[in-house]
């Protein structure tokens, strides 16, 4: 689903972010990403979203070289993958449920099919009976749970997270990983950045570990 | 690409659909913030109204000049003087004979007599004019060319040719005046012109200003948008629809203020043209004038936001 094939991303000012990075994601997988803040986590989510493109190498996403693609058609790429943030990135001057029904609208959806599909994500991620509530009244890990619900709202088959437990206490924590496997068992990608190893150390799936913009080899990798 | 087959397909009609649900949307949701701050909203709409209403209201103000002066863009009038010894009789004859030129319309003879009452009558010296011995007055012949005849040089040829009439001691051709007026309007005109060039652009910056301000208070929204694939169009719409709103109510404003400033002017001018003796009465804007000012403005309106949002919104990029 996701390839990096030797890819380096270096900063104008010299900052070199990632170096030589090449790993695979296969389809159904659920994958960690880790390492200190500023080992180039965010960067390598970035580079997926085509937030930024690399200085060197390809980036792969479900088999089409992301350096093809034009200016114009990142929209097309961004509405295929579903992503969470730490600082979950909802408007605050809507209800829940108009931002969950953002991505759906941005993709043109009927007003019937957007209002039956933005229950079912509320509804997978328990905040259903929230759906008027402005987000400024949830709380922090209800935020949480409604940005997840807008990124899977359009049903993409790759979901990435940057560190979307960072704020959250342990059990909330471990209430959003859960969620995240749920996801993954139906058949969804996933690629979750987070520093908090005691956390997913614990769930029992691979793990990418980046130091100074490098991936360190992994056990059992070949 | 294949990711897309697991999502829903949306055809094209349904496409279509969703991007008139869009324009709907955009359109009433730009309207309503708009309306959520009616005071900064109306000091905007007002400084658009003022600047489209100071040319537009020239130009109504230069269209009526314009048709007062129709009545007067005919009065080659030539008074032909005729000589002091000539008879009534001859005079009649005269008239006549140049009544049957081509390039005469009318000829109308004031005899002295005539002329000396509408003397005393107009000038007020009817007194003075009792006490003379004598009808210092001469025969008139009044003139009128031709439409045709219109043109300065062929009413000055024709002049010149009334000039060698026998008995006329005198041929007058009061033409400058008229030119002076064509020049001055077509003056008025050009300023007018540059006016509303130079204000134009001043309603394009104002908008253009607006919908900057605008676009830095919703920037959040702009980038949490593009993060979720919407495209560039899909971000510019309701800032486009917010300019077009901003000019529609500009220019709303400006009728309304010109519509106020010509009710203002009916009453002195009617009692100014009565004095005349003028059929004038004073010509509004209209509705296809109205309506060609709304689409001024809202055009307008949206020539400055796309000019905004082609500056400003290309810079803000996830980051």
């Amino acid at each position: 689903m996701i390839t990096f094939d030797r890819v380096s991303k270096r900063y104008p000012e010299g900052h070199e972010a990632l170096a030589e990075v090449s790993f695979n994601i296969d389809s159904d997988e659920l994958v960690f990403l880790t390492g200190h803040s500023g080992a180039g986590k965010s960067t390598l989510l970035r580079l997926i979203m085509l937030m930024e493109r690399p200085s060197r190498g390809q980036v792969l996403v479900n088999g089409q070289n992301l350096k093809g693609l034009r200016a114009s058609q990142i929209p097309q790429l961004r509405r295929q993958i579903g992503v969470v943030f730490q600082n979950h990135q909802l408007l605050f001057d809507r209800s829940v449920f108009d931002n969950v029904a953002l991505p759906l609208i941005i993709a043109g959806n009927s007003r019937r099919e957007t209002g039956r599909r933005v229950r079912a994500a509320l509804d997978k991620v328990g905040l259903l009976a929230r759906e008027k509530d402005m987000p400024i009244t949830l709380s922090g890990g209800e935020q949480q749970r409604v940005g997840i619900a807008r990124a899977v709202v359009n049903k993409p088959r790759l979901l990435l997270a940057d560190e979307p437990t960072g704020n959250l206490d342990p059990a909330l924590s471990a209430e959003i990983m859960q969620l995240f496997e749920q996801f993954n068992q139906v058949g969804v990608t996933v690629l979750i950045a987070s520093h908090d190893l005691a956390l997913i150390s614990r769930l029992h799936h691979r793990i990418l570990t980046l130091r100074g913009g490098r991936l360190i080899a992994q056990p059992g990798d070949s | 690409m294949a990711i897309g087959a697991s999502q829903s397909r949306t055809g094209i009609a349904d496409r279509l659909r969703s991007w008139q649900q869009h324009h709907r949307l955009s359109a009433a949701d730009s309207l309503m913030r708009l309306l959520r701050s009616p005071f900064s909203s109306l000091m905007t709409w007002l400084v658009i109204g003022i600047a489209l209403a100071l040319p537009v209201g020239l130009t109504v103000a230069l269209e009526n000049a314009r048709s007062v002066s129709v009545g007067w863009d005919s009065p080659a009038q030539i008074s032909l003087f005729l000589r002091a010894e000539m008879s009534q009789e001859a005079a009649t004859q005269l008239q006549q004979r140049i009544q049957l030129r081509p390039e005469v319309a009318a000829a109308r003879l004031v005899t002295r007599e005539e002329a000396l009452l509408e003397f005393q009558q107009l000038s007020g010296f009817g007194d003075v004019l009792e006490n003379l011995d004598d009808n210092p007055l001469p025969n008139l012949i009044l003139v009128s060319p031709r439409q045709r005849q219109l043109q300065a040089e062929q009413a000055a040829t024709l002049q010149a040719s009334l000039q060698q009439e026998a008995g006329v001691e005198r041929a007058v051709l009061d033409m400058e005046w008229v030119q002076r007026l064509n020049a001055l309007m077509l003056l008025s005109q050009r300023a007018v012109w540059a006016l509303a060039l130079i204000l134009a652009l001043g309603v394009l910056l104002v908008i253009g200003n607006t919908i900057r301000l605008a676009i830095e208070n919703r920037r959040d929204e702009i980038l949490v948008v593009k993060l979720v694939g919407g495209s560039d169009a899909f971000v510019r719409r309701p800032f486009l629809y917010t300019g077009c709103w901003y000019g529609l109510g500009g220019a709303c404003l400006a009728w309304v203020v010109i519509a106020i400033a010509l009710w203002w002017l009916r009453a002195p001018l009617s009692s100014l043209a009565l004095l005349y003796q003028s059929e004038f009465s004073l010509q509004g804007l209209g509705l296809v004038g109205g309506l060609q000012l709304l689409l001024l403005g809202s055009g307008l309106g949206l020539l400055g936001a796309w000019a905004a949002v082609a500056r400003h919104l290309s810079a803000i990029q996830p980051r």
